[in-house]
């Protein structure tokens, strides 16, 4: 068979010498973008979005399709948690968390043969999910999607304590209160603190190392927006198999690129007064 | 349906307490001993209500359901299975079943009762769930469906129940139908309860919702013989051969049924053992804290003893029968345990590879929850007895179905078709010939 001459064919081949390095990096970041194995991706609240929208720099496009506004969300950078617990003590004294139950906890992971460090610690919380497999579970409604905030709440008057939601929840965030007379989990303060003004959830604001840093996903001038919209430090989520699309994002969070974005804010570690 | 009804017994054989009262004094014991039972579960399971279940039972943030969950479960199994098979009698026509139907159909709904009676210990505010459920369902639930398609089931199975006794064949075979429908369908959302648990592996998945439709006519099945063959030792007399011919023909499905359960079974071990979400329970399954459950109890007792002796029995020797179909319901209690409290041992966070959730969680029913189980058995227990005693052994010659152009034989008590032209006699000469 006679292929038909191209003229392409003809053409010299240039090499790779002369791609600069910054088309080069675009290429790449378009190609991670695509593929989801930074930022983008499956991973993220709303999926693949973000990851377009970096490789577009049109960030102004997310804010209108995240679901809820103000978007509450979570990010945590493990590697500056020191399991100081400060957060789940004021979470407790905040939320009257009794000594059976809690809201949020810290897990240890042991680590043997690496070189820099041999324990690292994971905050753990209800993830606000936005396709939350509790609120499926529950019977009669008493748990519940915040139309505004997205925040997962509890109404405890309908609560009948089948305990449903606490084994649909893939992140253990639940536990039944028997001063309540209901299922209780984190509400990300807004009973005792966002519904009366404050800015941060008791966690974020007691953290001293800037490990939970709190805010809004639909703002792009806020902090928790700049981390997980960033392509060069590796964000995550817990347990993304399950595809319940988590509002808490991971990062380790120690890098140079993470600091020069909170560069705005003055300072190394996050500083829970300035928002 | 058409038929001619033999009407032996006043019109409900309703012996009433008169029979309690003559019953032997070991029967009376019987009685006593499960009534007893019943009232101190009960007794139990109030205190545990007031003082707060939290501090008498030995569920935990993350094994949140226990034994009382698995014993809940094992009933409503048992009452699906028992409306199952009796279905294939009174509602499907199977001639040789329809003798069992009365009394499955009358302990369908006391295991069913039995079963909320567990249940209802265990929901931490269950006078909440009658108001919520009603002004504020969320159909996407399977624990809304759960108690709802129950309901339904209950009611159905109830008015079946009646018409049974009012012999009006036509509405209970209606309502048996519906019954069995919406019966099949709550159990498979039991299932469903189980298997749309994305965050638990070894529960997710349509196995379970399947599994237990299979595992509830196996279950069924293993109750009427039970039951029957224990009614037949209570009243001798009332065994007559069409209720042979049933035993014999539910023991041959039973035994198809356990052959089946077997290969639900050995597939979820075998797919389980290579899979990384499963792998940890499967192995404490087969080797560790659970083996002797598995083994012992799930395997041995539940499977292939019951399998055995049902064969060995031939569907004729009633106290082999009873001796297998006994120890079967002690190995299917097993069994649901078996789901209920492995699903939850991993925790959700194993796979992150943390420090606190590296080893199985543990738990061990508590004496309040034990006690709250045996309330529930105790007044399956009690009401059994006291039905065959009252109910004078389920009185199988009224609530027959005859079809038309049958008679009971009243040499053997089975139904007999005459041929065109054919008188009663000569029909029953050619019945009984090779005999």
């Amino acid at each position: 068979m006679k292929f038909p001459k191209l003229s392409l064919d003809s053409l010299k081949n240039e090499g790779t010498e002369s791609v600069t390095s910054h088309e080069r990096r675009n290429f790449m970041k378009l190609g991670l973008a695509i593929t989801g194995v930074y930022a983008g991706g499956k991973i993220l609240s709303l999926s693949s979005l973000v990851g377009t929208a970096n490789a577009s720099e049109g960030g102004a496009e997310i804010v209108k399709k995240y679901p809820y506004n103000p978007h509450y969300s979570m990010v945590i950078r493990q590697s500056l948690c020191i399991d100081c617990e400060k957060c789940v003590e004021a979470c407790n004294k905040t939320n009257n968390v009794p000594e059976y139950g809690y809201r949020t906890r810290i897990l240890t992971k042991r680590y043997s043969g690496a070189l820099d460090k041999q324990v690292e610690f994971i905050p753990v919380l209800c993830n606000h999910c936005n396709d939350a497999p509790c609120v499926r579970a529950c019977p009669t409604v008493a748990t519940f999607k915040d139309p505004i905030t997205g925040i997962v709440r509890m109404d405890s008057k309908r609560c009948i304590g089948c305990k449903t939601c606490m084994l649909a929840c893939p992140y253990d965030a639940r536990y039944f209160s028997a001063e309540r007379h209901a299922i209780d989990k984190c509400d990300f303060c807004w009973e005792e603190r966002l519904s009366k003004g404050e800015k941060l959830t008791a966690c974020s604001a007691s953290c001293p190392t800037g490990a939970r840093t709190f805010g809004n996903l639909t703002d792009p001038e806020n902090i928790v927006y700049k981390l997980v919209h960033q392509l060069e430090e590796q964000v995550w989520v817990l347990r993304p198999a399950d595809d319940t699309k988590p509002n808490i994002f991971y990062m380790k969070g120690n890098m140079l690129s993470v600091d020069n974005i909170l560069k705005e804010q003055k300072f190394k570690y996050y500083d829970p007064t300035k928002v | 349906m058409t038929g001619r009804m033999v009407n032996i017994s006043k019109r409900w054989g309703f012996h009433g307490v008169e029979a309690l009262k003559n019953a032997s004094p070991l029967y009376k014991l019987a009685m006593a001993m499960f009534a007893t039972l019943a009232l101190a579960g009960a007794a139990v399971g109030l205190h545990g209500l007031f003082v707060g279940y939290h501090h008498v039972y030995g569920v935990t943030k993350q094994i949140p359901w226990g034994l009382l969950i698995s014993t809940y479960i094992f009933c409503v199994v048992t009452s699906t299975g028992l409306c199952i098979i009796s279905s294939i009698g009174h509602v499907f026509g199977g001639e040789a079943f329809m003798p069992i139907a009365k009394r499955a159909v009358f302990m369908s709904i006391m295991f069913m009762l039995g079963g909320f009676c567990i249940i209802f210990f265990d929901i931490e505010n269950p006078f909440r769930m009658a108001i919520w459920n009603v002004i504020s369902p969320n159909f996407s639930s399977n624990m809304w469906w759960m108690g709802t398609l129950y309901g339904a089931y209950l009611v159905f199975m109830v008015i079946e129940y009646y018409f049974l006794l009012e012999q009006n064949h036509t509405l209970s075979r209606l309502m048996g139908f519906f019954g069995l429908v919406v019966g099949i369908a709550a159990h498979s959302n039991l299932g469903g309860i189980f298997g749309m648990l994305h965050g638990r592996p070894f529960w997710y998945g349509p196995y379970l919702p399947i599994y237990f439709i299979f595992s509830a006519a196996m279950s069924g099945g293993c109750a009427i013989l039970f039951f029957t063959t224990l009614g037949w030792k209570i009243n001798p007399e009332i065994m007559n051969q069409r209720m042979e011919r049933a035993v014999k023909a539910v023991t041959q499905v039973t035994i198809f049924l356990i052959s089946v359960i077997i290969f639900f079974t050995i597939w979820k071990i075998v797919t389980g053992m290579v899979s990384e979400g499963k792998h940890l329970i499967i192995m404490s399954f087969l080797t560790g804290d659970y083996a002797i459950n598995f083994w012992v109890f799930e395997i041995f007792l539940g499977m292939f003893l019951p399998l055995y002796l049902l064969i060995r029995s031939r569907g004729n020797n009633f106290n082999l029968i009873m001796t297998a179909t006994g120890l079967m319901m002690i190995g299917i209690f097993f069994m649901r345990y078996d789901i209920v409290i492995p699903g939850q041992m991993e925790s959700v966070y194993h796979s992150l590879g943390v420090v606190e959730a590296a080893e199985l969680l543990k738990y061990v029913p508590s004496f309040h929850e034990i006690m709250a189980s045996i309330f529930g058995i105790s007044f399956i227990g009690f009401i059994y007895l006291a039905g065959e005693k009252m109910l004078n052994g389920h009185q199988l010659e009224k609530h027959e179905i005859v079809p038309e152009g049958g008679y009971i034989c009243p040499g053997c008590g089975a139904i007999h078709f005459m041929e065109e032209g054919e008188s009663e006699e000569e029909a029953m000469k050619r019945h009984h010939r090779i005999w």
